[in-house]
């Protein structure tokens, strides 16, 4: 792991969300709610998550704390995931995982505008070690929609 | 250098100024890995806290082991099986030396300094704990000297309590007398905090714990490192270290205990090595040591780890001390020097280690931009949940010193640390 610009990886848009984090917050009549937890580090967070009654994101949100990675992470997704079927969702999911992990990419069409906007994050690619920071939320996220709780791992 | 600031209680003490000429640079080049680049810089390695690096020495005796003299231990009348036995002996010798044991048979080789614990809790304390004894830890523990005992606790019915630290990471002895009482049945303590680098006054902590008739454990991977260790001068009952953070190999550990009390010990793992005589119906044990090492041990590693001790002591801990003393001085000072880092744990009696915040990034944050700098830190919580809840913090990232360490590599650290704050601005 020679690569990797420290710039590429903290670019300004992912400081912007680390510091100031988009959809920090609870909600109230959360249909569905989970915890990410990483215990090598201790990083925590909770994401909640309101679905329609078509089963589209009506709201996401999350509160918690850790690195400026899965801070920004979790923030970017609030974002993106707004309005998705849970398919949808579920698929930009495994884009990124697959980015972020270099695997090749799951089938299906992807969300052009999501896969672009995570692009941002594409630097951690280069630093093995936090890939994990950035797939917290979302693997708390999936776990919110199945019913559980999300324990990150080496990705 | 303020001489009365010195640590240990052991043979070598002396201030900076009676100690004899310290050539770092003659230690540096002993130490392979020093030399590599990381990232295309100079390597600063300061987390020797969590892992020591190896040298040359070790490396050469563990590969001598396995060239020259190897085959399993204490099995079989070959010529190999016996070099290999003699070289394997002589190691506990020269670990009970390095503790001055009273005999080689008190040192148990195992796995790891985790496993040492484990060993004691299990094999002493299924046997000793009743329901409503008590085991003293602390607040500061690694979480080896913290779980082993929540388990045996839930299975013999004793209770676990910690004595707290103050804010600046002070062992507070009053308040450890305090719960001191007859029900108290172990204490088990770290010798140096492997966050705070508080150097715990363990010599007091036995005599108190044996005035109430408890037995007391050092989990000593930080402490051993750092300065000489008399396990008689110190009274304690057990004493656990790693060889890997000793400069010696990984996979190897030793726990030293009074012979008495390991000779009234149930076996901890059952198997090879460990045995008198085995029938289908039962089986009789081997005597201490044998009893305790089930299976195969780490043959080639027991070798290096007494060659690391070996280097050690031509080393000269009183330099090592007073080398370590000096440099912990200086990190502490360029640190505070930089706004917005803040440095946990200021105990008075503290070595080798320095915990530190850097604002509000995160202690990942932090590791990941030094390390582009070439300076390796651990970051986390280093094993001490209960210690970064009562700090209040999730995560620190720590600096740790080393027989190798350096101005150069402090002074490193301090420039990467302004880049982390140019970044996070």
């Amino acid at each position: 792991m020679s690569g990797g610009d420290l710039r590429d990886l903290y670019q300004e848009v992912i400081l912007d969300h680390g510091k100031r984090p988009r959809n920090f917050r609870a909600i109230a009549n959360a249909t569905r709610q989970a915890r990410g937890h990483n215990p090598l580090c201790g990083d925590q967070l909770t994401v909640y998550l309101a679905l329609d009654d078509s089963g589209r994101v009506a709201d996401v949100s999350f509160q918690g704390r850790g690195c400026a990675i899965s801070m920004a992470s979790a923030s970017m997704m609030t974002e993106l995931l707004k309005g998705k079927t849970e398919a949808e969702a579920r698929h930009i999911f495994a884009v990124f995982h697959a980015k972020m992990t270099g695997q090749p990419p799951p089938d299906g069409p992807a969300d052009q505008d999501a896969v672009d906007q995570l692009e941002v994050l594409s630097g951690v690619r280069e630093f093995p070690m936090r890939v994990k920071c950035a797939t917290l939320a979302w693997h708390a996220f999936t776990a919110a929609l199945d019913g559980g709780d999300a324990t990150a791992r080496t990705e | 250098m303020d001489g009365s600031r010195h640590l240990g209680l052991g043979h070598n003490s002396g201030s900076a100024a009676a100690a004899p000429a310290y050539d770092v640079e003659r230690v540096r080049a002993d130490f392979p890995i020093l030399h590599r680049p990381v990232h295309g810089k100079r390597l600063a390695y300061l987390d020797s806290a969590g892992s020591a690096q190896k040298p040359r020495a070790v490396i050469d005796a563990e590969v001598r082991a396995y060239e020259t003299a190897y085959s399993n231990v204490h099995r079989g009348a070959s010529y190999l099986s016996g070099v290999a036995t003699q070289a394997y002996e002589d190691a506990r010798a020269t670990v009970a030396r390095f503790v001055n044991a009273r005999e080689a048979r008190e040192v148990v080789f195992t796995k790891n300094a985790t496993e040492a614990i484990n060993l004691v809790a299990f094999a002493w304390g299924r046997k000793a704990l009743r329901p409503g004894d008590e085991i003293l830890i602390s607040e500061m523990e690694h979480h080896s000297n913290i779980v082993p005992w929540q388990l045996v606790a839930e299975q013999t019915g004793a209770v676990v309590k910690a004595v707290p630290i103050d804010g600046a990471g002070n062992f507070l002895l009053d308040e450890y007398e305090r719960l001191l009482t007859p029900r108290t049945k172990m204490v088990a303590v770290t010798h140096v905090s492997n966050v705070l680098g508080t150097v715990v006054p363990i010599a007091d902590v036995a005599r108190l714990a044996h005035k109430v008739g408890a037995k007391v454990l050092i989990d000593g991977c930080q402490g051993i490192v750092h300065e000489p260790v008399d396990v008689q001068a110190l009274d304690v009952d057990f004493y656990v270290c790693s060889a890997h953070k000793l400069y010696g190999p990984s996979a190897i550990g030793a726990l030293w205990g009074r012979g008495a009390l390991l000779d009234a010990m149930p076996p901890f793992q059952g198997g090879g090595g460990m045995i008198e005589t085995v029938t289908i119906e039962r089986t009789t044990f081997a005597p201490v040591p044998a009893r305790f090492e089930a299976g195969t041990p780490a043959i080639a590693q027991a070798p290096a780890f007494a060659a690391a001790l070996d280097y050690i002591g031509s080393t000269g801990f009183a330099a090592i001390e007073a080398h370590e003393r000096a440099l912990l001085d200086y990190g502490t000072a360029l640190l505070q020097d930089i706004p917005g880092v803040m440095i946990h744990g200021q105990a008075r009696e503290k070595t080798a280690v320095i915990a530190f915040t850097v604002g509000e990034v995160h202690a990942h944050d932090v590791a990941t931009i030094v390390d582009k700098h070439g300076v390796a830190v651990r970051s986390g919580h280093h094993c001490t949940q209960p210690l970064h809840a009562k700090l209040g913090v999730a995560a620190t990232c720590r600096a740790s010193l080393g027989m190798y360490s350096t101005r150069a590599d402090l002074d490193q650290l301090a420039a990467a640390l302004r880049n982390v704050q140019e970044i996070f601005r």
